[in-house]
């Protein structure tokens, strides 16, 4: 397998990954699924950000997905306990329910 | 004279915060204390003044740059010469008896009102030394609004009092009006203002004056020059604070202010701010050619009040119309060009007249607020002190010989004489009507017999700390003359003054026919007033033929305003301004504009549906968008 291919087959993936992620966003209802899909994303960003930096040989990219992670990692540390209190109050964590906000 | 500046103005600022602020809190004496010792220490201020003024020539004195824009520079800084000192030791003086007095005479009040009295005197002091120390067109016209402030704040002191059965107005009513009508006055001085910096760029009286031989002659309006028309529009302010003809209504109504405020700023000190200020200004009226229409507005408003004050039965309203009238023989004197012989009427004129209202206050103090004299009568013997300082001021503003309106009113009258004998003759008649009107009201109130004995049974000597203040200026009003204006120009006054007004004529106001003839008529008015008015019953009083009935209205002025001015002002105001202008294009335009956001908000609100998918779906297609622009 040549150098070239295996990229090509990473960035698909990532696309991939990606594209399943906000499909399940758009379409799933449970706020839970909906998190787990938005993490899918920020990893397929970061499958996309690893590629590019070994194919162009530079780090930039690496370092960048150190970030991601780290904000990522608090991420799930304030959507999961929203969600819980939203669950507690609620006892539910279907999106369509929560727009109280709304006239 | 820096010790000078803070003695002036930062007690009295001092003491209008803490008795405005905290006052309510304090005692009755404590307010007193601070009140009168802020002016005690403005007093020991501008005593201060003499010796560097009276040595030689002060520059101004600059605490601090206030305004800077483009070629405009007003700093605020303070005049040192003898005018500003003069007029300070006046205004301090005067103040610092009529606050010991108001202790006494305001003692009625509860706590709140109390402080808030000398709260509101103290700032109108304050404003006052601003009008006559600063350098300036524009500081000048900060002091001057601050005191037309103290002014309305000080006639409607009792607000909440409605109108007294017999009177025409009441406080607040009084108050607003005065207001306006000094509005007017300062839209004049604005004006003033504005040509002044547009023709010399400047607003600082020794630069203004000192450009002014060379200023423009091209006609600015109506064939006239900017000077011109600078020092009428400034005219139009003195008229205004000085109520003269015809925006002299004001200060009548303006009774309706406690005495002590009567006493102290509608007679002695505020209203003479438009004297002080075409004084000060003279270098500019002597070459601009104003000086006739001051003299003859001055004149005239000194006869019309007089003939005024001689029907008024009302004690304060006589000596209202007195104060318009004597106003009127200053702002002719500066008019003419005496402006020494203006400002030496303003001093003595402060000391005789605060005295009469003080005098005035007593009385309506031991009557409980009962001011008409058609119910006093026999006081002579019930309130000794009072009657013998009002005799004096009566007697001094008369022009008695040697007292201290004799010097100062004969050396206006003889300047006239010298100068228009038309105005030294309406001056004379003048000099006659000021004695008689005074001596009807003197023989009224205190000689004779009570014609309300209910009333003036309980009469009684004021407390001492009012009738103190009484004797010390009744000194003034009778030694005044002789002290300060001296015979000729011997006198410290015009010694001083001499350096402001360079080489002003002093006649010596002896054996001069104009001195003979005006003292001559002043004593036949004298007479007259007190024989004719002695022991009348109330009814003869009341008897009057046509022209004592047209005096007795005031000459209809206030109802000729009122059709003429305020009833057409009103009725615009509700049909058109309010009914058209405010109610339709205002107020439309705002509802015409709520509708249309509400008309937008109905449709985009359905992009607002709180679904957190949607959103996410939004911001999707956008980033596809996007994504696809970049690559198409």
């Amino acid at each position: 397998m040549t150098p070239e291919l295996t990229y090509r087959l990473c960035l698909t993936l990532s696309a991939f990954l990606f594209a399943v992620g906000v499909a399940g966003v758009l379409i799933r209802r449970n706020a839970i699924v909906i998190f787990m899909c938005i993490e899918l994303m920020l990893n397929a960003a970061n499958l996309a950000f690893v590629t590019f930096s070994r194919y162009l040989g530079v780090l930039n990219g690496q370092a960048v997905v150190f970030f991601v992670m780290a904000v990522a990692a608090a991420e799930v540390a304030v959507g999961l306990a929203i969600i819980v209190t939203v669950f507690r109050t609620r006892s539910s964590v279907n999106v369509d329910e929560l727009k109280l906000l709304r006239r | 004279m820096n010790l000078t500046i803070i003695l002036l103005f930062l007690p009295l600022l001092l003491g209008a915060l803490l008795n405005g602020i905290v006052g309510a809190k304090f005692k009755k004496s404590v307010s007193a204390l601070i009140g009168v010792g802020a002016i005690a220490a403005a007093f020991v201020g501008a005593l201060t003044m003499m010796p560097a003024v009276n040595g030689g020539t002060v520059d101004d004195q600059a605490v601090w740059t206030w305004i800077s824009a483009g070629g405009l520079t007003v700093e605020a800084a303070f005049k040192f010469d003898s005018l500003s000192m003069i007029m300070a030791l006046i205004v301090t003086g005067v103040s610092l008896l009529i606050h010991i007095y108001a202790a006494g005479y305001m003692s009625h009040e509860d706590q709140r009102g109390f402080s808030r009295f000398f709260a509101y005197l103290n700032l109108f002091v304050f404003s006052m030394l601003i009008l006559v120390m600063g350098n300036s067109f524009l500081l000048m016209f900060v002091g001057w609004e601050g005191v037309g402030l103290c002014s309305y704040l000080l006639i409607g002191f009792w607000y909440d009092r409605e109108r007294k059965e017999g009177d025409s107005t009441w406080p607040a009513e009084a108050a607003k009006k005065a207001f306006i009508v000094n509005r007017i006055g300062d839209f004049g001085f604005l004006i003033g203002m504005f040509i002044l910096i547009a023709t010399f760029g400047s607003l600082n009286f020794d630069a203004v004056f000192a450009a002014a031989p060379d200023a423009p002659d091209a006609p600015l309006f109506w064939g006239q020059t900017p000077l011109w028309w600078a020092c009428l529009a400034l005219f139009l302010g003195a008229v205004g604070k000085s109520a003269q003809i015809p925006l002299y209504i004001w200060l009548p109504d303006a009774m309706q202010g406690p005495t002590p405020v009567s006493a102290l700023i509608h007679a002695a000190t505020m209203v003479t701010a438009g004297v002080y200020m075409v004084a000060r200004s003279h270098v500019l009226f002597d070459l601009s050619g104003v000086g006739a229409i001051v003299a003859w507005v001055g004149i005239a408003t000194a006869l019309f009040a007089a003939t005024m004050a001689i029907a008024s039965f009302d004690f304060k309203g006589v000596l209202a119309y007195s104060t318009i009238s004597q106003l009127g023989y200053m702002i002719a004197a500066v008019g003419m060009g005496a402006y020494a012989a203006g400002t030496a009427h303003l001093m003595t004129h402060a000391f005789f007249k605060a005295l009469l209202f003080l005098a005035a206050g007593s009385v309506l103090h031991a009557l409980h607020d009962v001011g008409d004299i058609r119910r006093m009568g026999g006081l002579r013997s019930k309130m000794p002190i009072t009657f013998w300082t009002f005799a004096a001021a009566a007697f001094a503003i008369s022009g008695f010989p040697l007292l201290s309106g004799f010097f100062s009113k004969d050396a206006i009258l003889v300047y006239a004489y010298e100068h228009n004998t038309a105005i030294f003759a309406v001056g004379a008649v003048v000099a006659g009507l000021t004695a008689f009107y005074m001596f009807r009201l003197f023989s009224i109130v205190f000689m004779g017999e009570s014609r309300d004995a209910d009333l003036t049974e309980h009469a009684h000597e004021s407390p001492l700390v009012m009738t103190i203040p009484l004797i010390a200026l009744a000194a003034l009003s009778v030694v005044g003359g002789v002290a300060f204006l001296g015979f000729g120009e011997s006198g410290p006054f015009y010694h001083a003054l001499e350096k402001v007004f360079h080489g002003e004529h002093h006649a010596a106001p002896f054996f001069n026919p104009a001195m003979l003839i005006s003292t001559a008529l002043g004593l036949v008015g004298i007479g007259a007033g007190y024989a004719m008015y002695r022991g009348k019953s109330a009814e003869a009083l009341q008897r009057a033929n046509a022209l004592v009935q047209l005096w007795r209205n005031k000459y209809w002025v206030d109802e000729l305003y009122d059709r003429a001015v305020v009833r057409p002002l009103k009725w615009l105001s509700r049909s058109a301004l309010w009914r058209v202008i405010d109610k339709g294009l205002i107020d439309g335009a705002v509802n015409v504009s709520g509708a249309l956001m509400n008309a937008v908000g109905s449709i985009l609100r359905f992009t607002q549906n709180g679904m957190i998918q949607t959103y996410a779906a939004v911001i999707f297609a956008g980033a596809v968008l996007l994504v696809l622009i970049r690559l198409l």
